[in-house]
């Protein structure tokens, strides 16, 4: 091949014509392996685009309907002799009362014509089983209201909600449907009188876990998250900063920090269940934290994202010039406050970016967390670093693994919110490195 | 600037970790490990008894139940759980993990049964198996003319002439699992026992006859993971497959699949709670006596556990898939509960 080249590049011109067409079938040939590298190029591209539409297609089918929600609008009679007979206006004596009652005969009044103890039973079990602790903050919030009729709007039970969506089917042979015919004429005749309806599903977004599908929110899970990641981000930001500078400016290059280098490379390809481990050993047994605490899950992430954000820090402070240094060594500034004046400010766009990217690494994890007891059911909305805690992927994977019905689609649903925070965090990434970058 | 901030924020750090670190002490949550399998029921009984209002709801872990049983064992102090639940009987080793750490007195309370079904698709066949041919069809070696070989069924009715000429394809639990652990003990050593097989595993030097628990590795047998719902989607799409799991799952699909009858029986409410359908377990919550009184509640919550609202034949845990315990024994439970008397170590 090498010496066929080297003659056209000698005599070109005197090539005969077989030679001519020798070279013009080559030039063919390569041009034709240059379009089907281009075509495979595009395939790969194609395959991971048809990947990523079918994924998030399905997910997006999927968990769109967990966003609206079934009500159903009762005329709740709040009868003073059912709610506080002796009439002490006591909030305690108001929110303990039978408000299970109250609703039955709403229900009853709606429909006067069922009578036998099992109707009245199938009939209740449409209405959320948390309806009546609804109800009852909402008397005991506003006790002026006792003794008046209002219009309560109430969650329906899950199964309602399902059967309204489509995803119980209405002709198979009753004994293997959630619903009976009875619950279903009586949907049916809801529907009809327009009392129920699907609405923006506000719990998904507002409350903590619940067992109960129509109860099930995301929001305990969200604030689980944001307590653990500012754990997080308030040490492996500084301590990866601080790491980054002394090995880029200050540390002498020997053996030592050579090693340094490479496990801090190495500590980034880590498992993150080992980090997991290592949490459970160093923190829960030998320092005695509490199990399931953000605290404890922070300090677990912080330990894995510290060396994203090192090597991301230093990739930053590497882009600094040199002679952004030199000039400020030579007006007689201090290394220290060369790298304090110039160089981390300069660099602090590519660290931030950095620092964003491993805390939306941090987001998506479990496997660390499942050793120092995240992974639970956990119901109150967590108030600060140290009550039990779960965050939003365990929530997906606790959802996910319930044989309710129900929560397929809040897995899904739960699985694009995931997705919004980590699209939001990217982008706040994308932004922060758009601004402040600087071309040199 | 940032430097001096990224040193406070340090500190601020520090003094955070070290002051949380000796406070472990006081706690106001009842904290619960253990099964899988216990979990739902677990889980619905927490939220209903923190919707009643006097205590916190109570923190549920999933970690299975020998992990369960782990963490439990690990001593008595406020940093280590207070119930842990159990698909399975605590064993004799835990007790005396336990009381080694100095969890001397533990209550055990039954909470009820779990069925575990083998099924499939409602478009497939209802079929009717004994134990012995869910073995044949599962086992990695099985006998035939006397002889151990390797298991050389493919199609359901290579095993009974009775069975459809579909291919053994069985979607099932991985070896971690509470379920597979019970399923290996009810259907495939009964059912290697039924065939009998035993005595073939014996002569092949196999004392124990644990060659019946193994299950093939040939691709009939399809692990798949400790996600029932996955399971039941992938029989849904596939009529010819069958699957292993609870019966909860069952129940809340049932318009999409069905159980086959085993020995029978079809995997029903009552057969299970009656004890005739052959492939349930019973289920248990493990109370630590020490922490009654140091961690609130936790009397309440058993006594909310154990209630007829909650563990009934029509409590909230029946709707959860739970089958509740004939009345005579839930009686009993409840007065263990309401005495928290501990076992006694000297019955196992």
């Amino acid at each position: 091949m090498t010496d066929i080249a080297g003659k056209y590049t000698v005599e070109p011109f005197s090539a005969s014509t077989e030679k001519r067409e020798k070279f013009n079938r080559l030039l063919k040939k390569r041009y034709a392996s240059e379009a089907r590298f281009k075509m495979w190029g595009i395939a790969a591209v194609s395959v991971a685009v048809v990947f990523l539409v079918l994924l998030l297609g399905s997910i997006i089918l999927q968990g769109s309907s967990a966003f609206v929600t079934t009500k159903v609008e009762l005329e709740v009679s709040l009868d003073r002799e059912i709610i506080d007979p002796q009439g002490t206006n006591d909030p305690m004596v108001i929110a303990s009362a039978d408000y299970n009652k109250i609703l039955r005969n709403a229900m009853q009044s709606l429909f006067p014509e069922v009578e036998s103890r099992r109707e009245r039973r199938d009939m209740m079990d449409l209405i959320s089983s948390g309806a009546a602790f609804e109800l009852a903050a909402h008397v005991r919030d506003n006790p002026e209201l006792i003794g008046q009729t209002i219009k309560f709007d109430v969650l329906t039970d899950d199964l309602v909600d399902m059967l309204r969506k489509g995803y119980i089917e209405r002709n198979v042979p009753e004994e293997d449907r959630k619903l009976n015919d009875f619950q279903i004429g009586i949907f049916d005749k809801l529907v009809a009188s327009g009392a129920l309806y699907g609405t923006f599903n506000t719990e998904l977004l507002t409350t903590g876990d619940s067992r109960e599908p129509e109860n099930a929110g995301l929001w305990g899970a969200v604030v689980g998250s944001f307590f653990t990641l500012v754990v997080t981000l308030g040490i492996a930001f500084p301590l990866g900063v601080m790491a980054a500078i002394y090995l880029e400016e200050f540390a002498p290059k020997n053996r030592i920090t050579d090693m340094i280098e490479v496990n801090i490379n190495n500590l980034a390809a880590v498992p993150s269940i080992v980090f997991g481990l290592l949490g459970l050993a160093v923190f829960l047994n030998f320092f005695g934290m509490p199990r399931s605490a953000p605290l404890v899950g922070g300090l677990v992430l912080a330990l894995q994202a510290l060396p994203i954000i090192i090597i991301a820090s230093r990739a930053a402070i590497k882009a600094v010039p040199p002679s952004i240094r030199e000039a400020a060594l030579g007006m007689g500034a201090s290394p220290l406050q060369t790298v304090l004046h110039h160089t981390l400010p300069l660099s602090m766009p590519g660290m931030l970016t950095g620092a964003i990217l491993g805390m939306a690494h941090a987001l998506g994890e479990t496997a660390p967390l499942l050793m120092i007891g995240m992974v639970a059911f956990i119901v109150d909305v967590p108030g600060g670093f140290t009550s039990p805690a779960t965050v939003l992927p365990v929530q997906i994977y606790l959802w996910a693994d319930s044989p309710e019905r129900a929560f397929v689609e809040k897995t899904s649903a739960a699985i694009m919110v995931l997705l919004v925070f980590l699209v939001f965090m990217n982008a706040i990434a994308i932004y922060l490195r758009k601004k402040f970058e600087r071309k040199w | 600037m940032a430097l001096k901030t990224s040193f406070a924020a340090l500190g601020a750090a520090a003094v955070l970790a070290t002051a949380f670190a000796g406070q472990a002490a006081a706690r106001d949550q009842i904290h619960i490990v253990g099964s899988s399998t216990v979990f739902p029921f677990t889980t619905a009984t927490a939220e209903a008894f923190g919707k009643l209002g006097s205590f916190k709801t109570p923190v549920v872990e999933s970690t299975g139940t020998g992990g369960g049983m782990k963490l439990f064992c690990g001593g008595v102090g406020t940093d280590t759980p207070d119930l842990t639940g159990a698909s399975r009987r605590i064993k004799k080793s835990e007790i005396e993990l336990c009381a080694k750490n100095g969890v001397a007195e533990i209550v055990e309370v039954k909470i009820g049964f779990d069925g575990i079904v083998f099924a499939n698709s409602k478009e497939g066949p209802v079929l009717d198996l004994t134990k012995a041919q869910i073995w044949k069809a599962l086992s990695a070696q099985v006998v035939v003319d006397g002889a151990l070989v390797d298991n050389p069924y493919t199609m359901w009715n290579e095993i009974d002439g009775g069975l459809p000429a579909t291919k053994i394809e069985v979607l099932g639990p991985p070896p971690t699992s509470g379920t597979r652990d019970a399923f290996s003990e009810l259907v495939m050593e009964t059912g290697c026992e039924e065939a009998e097989a035993v005595e073939a595993f014996k002569a092949a030097g196999d004392e124990k006859a644990k060659g019946c628990m193994k299950i093939r590795e040939d691709g009939a047998y399809i692990e798949a993971g400790e996600n029932d719902n996955l399971i039941v989607q992938k029989l849904v799409a596939n009529k010819d497959a069958f699957g292993i799991f609870g019966y909860s799952f069952l129940e809340e699909n049932a318009d999409k699949i069905q159980g086959a009858k085993i020995e029978g029986v079809e995997p029903e409410y009552d057969n299970i709670s009656s004890g005739k359908y052959g492939v349930s377990r019973s289920l248990f919550v493990y109370v630590k006596k020490a922490h009654i009184g140091t961690v609130p509640g936790i009397q309440e919550f058993m006594t909310e556990y154990t209630s007829g609202k909650a563990m009934g034949e029509d409590g909230y845990l029946a709707d959860k898939g739970l089958i509740a315990l004939p009345e005579s024994e839930a009686s009993k439970i409840r007065t263990t509960v309401a005495n928290m008397t501990p076992l006694d170590p000297a019955a196992f």
